[in-house]
């Protein structure tokens, strides 16, 4: 860290101190805790980008696999769906389970040939129609249940905190499955593929109301700090606000602000504590030689597609991490508001602006695209309410340009983007 | 047992619509599989380049409808789609100068273009979502049907319609006339075989005295010209909305890699494969096994394998199968 990185990030704080005290501080609290999230999912993508030069662009399925995980490990169970269809859903699941298990092992043991072609796609149609089979009856009796309120399955009903972790092991698993298949393959396939399983997932999510209610929402979901309502219940915190000359109930919201932004934070450190010792010991180094030069590295012995798999599956975790996370700050899972734009695209931008291979340029990315992204709205509302200022109010040209000023956050996020990658295309923090 | 009425079933619903959809599926994917033969990088703004050149389209279809110019009974679109192919070529060869130039000039790898090209896809989606919004935009008029199901019924004598809409047999039909040039500039002419050439063997090309630039210019006009043709199709037979311009760039990239990246029949055959394959996987078949079965084994469900939702779910398996077993794809193309 030298004064210029230290300078870059005290400008970040500056700018929220801004808000803090032009609009207000819950709104600057508020902005903080999601500059945390976006430091960590870029964190994520520089391990895939950074360290090791892959193009993953399916970000947004493994934070919003974060987000399922989060649902099903802390909301309570519904007993009455569990009871009723909770053994056709895990009978079928186990029947997936197997079906994969036996056509793999069909590939494996018995020798090339038409046979084992027959073979593996009449166990896998076959393990199609059991799991369907299995499945939609199973499905269809829990969400009858309730439609209003449950209709799923619910979850463990654990504490919220440990749905961090069950997140990062979700976007792991399936970040494998997508790894095994094409990694090691030409460099774009990795992109293709990661945008179609993002797709895929993002459907399931959507779909699925069994699991997570589907585009009904899941609401109400555990938080790991207090509530609003029973702090200002809480003769002791109305008290301590008392004495500090505050209003209950904006204190109360600061303080849950407040106090999610200490985990994030405590989440942040570990995690960029992590990298950071990661980036630096043998395994860093080997990963920048794989990037530089994947055949020198082969050449020394160097395993690449497994290396590669190893830093796929540890960057989309710490995404899937951050997923569950901003699912419990937000308190619930609305599947459609899982956008590619919002978590593939402009993570990717806070890692090319920040500086790939720099765990601090991604950590600082994050911050400042975050803040930038909050900001570039009302900025394109403004500019162009200026641009239209000399028309003739009511003019259809005006009203159409003035509406359109949503969409000044695709065209600034890609001409940052471009710019960036043509112009500085080692970020604001360049690799050491 | 009523075989011919369960045929006239799958016609309807499955081979009449795939073949549509497989065209014009074919013909975005030989724009990307062209992009990857001469410029080897997979472009991820087509999607979007199909969309620019579709939205100038409809830009143009309601001013010529305004000033009352048509073509009935086909769409006035059809009329619109040369000013449409203008507009694309000329933002495509501008992202070509100001973005992908400078990486093809500094000999950039395969993955920095890609992110360009997806920077791109954004500043393009933007622009479209600026001009003409993000909503739902029909376009299609003129005769709608070729063939209602009511008149074929009553026609044939049949209980089951099949239904032939004008706009899929545009489609087919056009498609047909542009791969037929295409190959035909491919194969015979001058330009079109040093752009083989080019892909085939950069090096030995450029030794023959083959002009890099021109053959790179020629291929964006071409792109262009295909983006634009097969956006417009989809919009008319479907209905124009940015976003899902975004989201068929899964099943053009699965076409093309069926086929074989680089290899423009291969893209054509990729095309109808993932479209025949996403609607029948996603066709409900009850009204198929009634007609097919005895009267009380006919099926109570739906009997659909997966529901439309999935749809990407199916170009997607394909997708992985063929990187799996056949990484070139069917045809020989490029691969690792």
């Amino acid at each position: 860290m030298n004064y210029r990185n230290i300078s870059l990030f005290g400008m970040i704080f500056l700018f929220l101190i801004i808000v803090g005290f032009s609009q207000s501080w819950n709104v600057a609290f508020g902005l903080l805790n999601l500059c945390l999230l976006s430091a960590i999912m870029a964190l994520g993508v520089n391990i895939q980008w950074g360290y090791a030069g892959l193009f993953s662009i399916g970000t947004v399925g493994f934070v919003a696999l974060g987000g399922v995980a989060a649902v099903v490990t802390s909301m309570p169970p519904v007993e009455e769906a569990w009871r009723t269809g909770g053994p056709g859903i895990l009978t079928a699941m186990l029947t997936a389970i197997i079906t994969i298990i036996a056509a793999t092992q069909i590939w494996k043991r018995v020798s090339a040939g038409i046979i084992r072609n027959l073979l593996m796609i009449a166990v896998l149609v076959g393990g199609f129609f059991l799991f369907r089979g299995m499945l939609d009856p199973a499905a269809a009796i829990i969400e009858k249940i309730n439609p209003a309120g449950e209709g799923y399955l619910g979850g463990l009903g654990l504490p919220v905190i440990f749905s961090w972790l069950v997140g990062g092991l979700f976007a792991a698993g399936a970040a494998w499955v997508i790894g095994k298949i094409s990694l090691g393959l030409r460099a774009d396939y990795l992109a293709i593929a990661t945008l179609g399983i993002a797709e895929i997932i993002i459907a399931v999510i959507k779909n699925e109301d069994w699991l997570t209610r589907g585009v009904k929402n899941v609401i109400g979901i555990p938080r790991p700090t207090a509530y609003e309502v029973d702090l200002q219940k809480s003769e002791t915190f109305i008290n301590n606000v008392n004495w500090l000359g505050m209003e209950v109930i904006e204190a109360s919201s600061l303080y849950v602000k407040f106090s999610y932004g200490i985990l994030f934070v405590i989440v942040l450190a570990i995690i960029l504590w992590m990298s950071e010792k990661a980036l630096n010991s043998p395994w860093g180094r080997m990963m920048r030689a794989i990037r530089d030069n994947e055949e020198a590295a082969e050449a020394m012995g160097k395993d690449v597609t497994k290396r590669h798999l190893q830093v796929f599956i540890l960057g989309s975790a710490v995404c899937g991490i951050a997923g569950a996370m901003m699912t419990s700050l937000d308190g619930l899972l609305t599947p459609q508001s899982y956008q590619p734009l919002r978590f593939t695209f402009l993570i990717w931008v806070m890692v090319i602006v920040g500086g790939s291979g720099n765990n601090w340029g991604a950590v600082l990315g994050g911050f400042l695209l975050w803040f930038f992204w909050i900001e570039v709205e009302p900025m394109g509302h403004w500019i162009l309410s200026i641009l239209t200022s000399g028309m003739a109010e009511g003019s259809s040209l005006k009203e159409h340009l003035l509406d359109s000023a949503a969409h000044m956050r695709l065209i600034t996020m890609g001409a940052i983007l471009l710019l960036t990658l043509r112009f500085a295309p080692k970020g604001l923090i360049p690799e050491k | 047992m009523d075989i011919l009425h369960a045929l006239i079933v799958l016609a309807n619903f499955i081979i009449v619509p795939a073949i549509a959809y497989g065209s014009q599926l074919a013909l975005g994917a030989l724009g990307i599989t062209l992009v990857v033969g001469v410029l080897r990088f997979s472009n991820f703004a087509h999607g979007e380049t199909m969309a620019f050149g579709t939205m100038i389209v409809i830009l143009m279809t309601w001013l010529f409808t305004a000033i009352g110019l048509s073509i009935y009974p086909l769409p006035t679109a059809l009329l619109a789609l040369p000013f449409g192919i203008i507009g694309c070529i000329a933002i495509v060869l501008l992202t070509d100068k100001f973005v992908y130039k400078f990486y093809r000039k500094a000999k950039s790898t395969p993955v920095v273009l890609v992110m360009a090209s997806l920077g791109v896809t954004f500043i393009m989606n933007g622009l479209i979502r600026f001009i003409i919004g993000p909503g739902d935009q029909r376009f299609a008029d003129g005769a709608r049907f070729i063939i209602k199901a009511r008149d074929f019924k009553t026609m044939t004598g049949f209980k089951e319609g099949l239904a032939i809409k004008v706009t899929q047999s545009i489609t087919l039909v056009t498609a047909i006339i542009v791969v037929a040039a295409l190959f035909w500039f491919l194969n015979k002419t001058r330009t079109g075989k040093s752009m083989r050439a080019y892909s085939d063997n950069e090096d030995l090309a450029l030794l023959s005295g083959i002009n890099p630039e021109r053959v790179v210019m020629i291929t964006w006009i071409i792109v262009a010209i295909l983006a634009t043709v097969a956006g417009t199709l989809y919009g008319l037979d479907k209905t124009f909305k940015p976003f899902t311009y975004f989201q068929l760039l899964l099943p053009m990239f699965a076409a093309a890699v069926v086929g074989g990246l680089g290899n423009p029949v291969g893209a054509i055959v990729g095309g109808f494969i993932i479209a025949f394959s996403e609607i029948s996987f996603t066709y409900a078949y009850k009204k198929v096994f009634t007609y097919l079965l005895p009267a009380d084994w006919a099926p109570t469900s739906l009997v659909q394998l997966l529901s439309t939702d999935y749809k990407f779910a199916v170009s997607f398996s394909i997708l992985v199968l063929v990187l799996l077993f056949r990484p070139t794809g069917l045809f020989k193309g490029q691969s690792t």
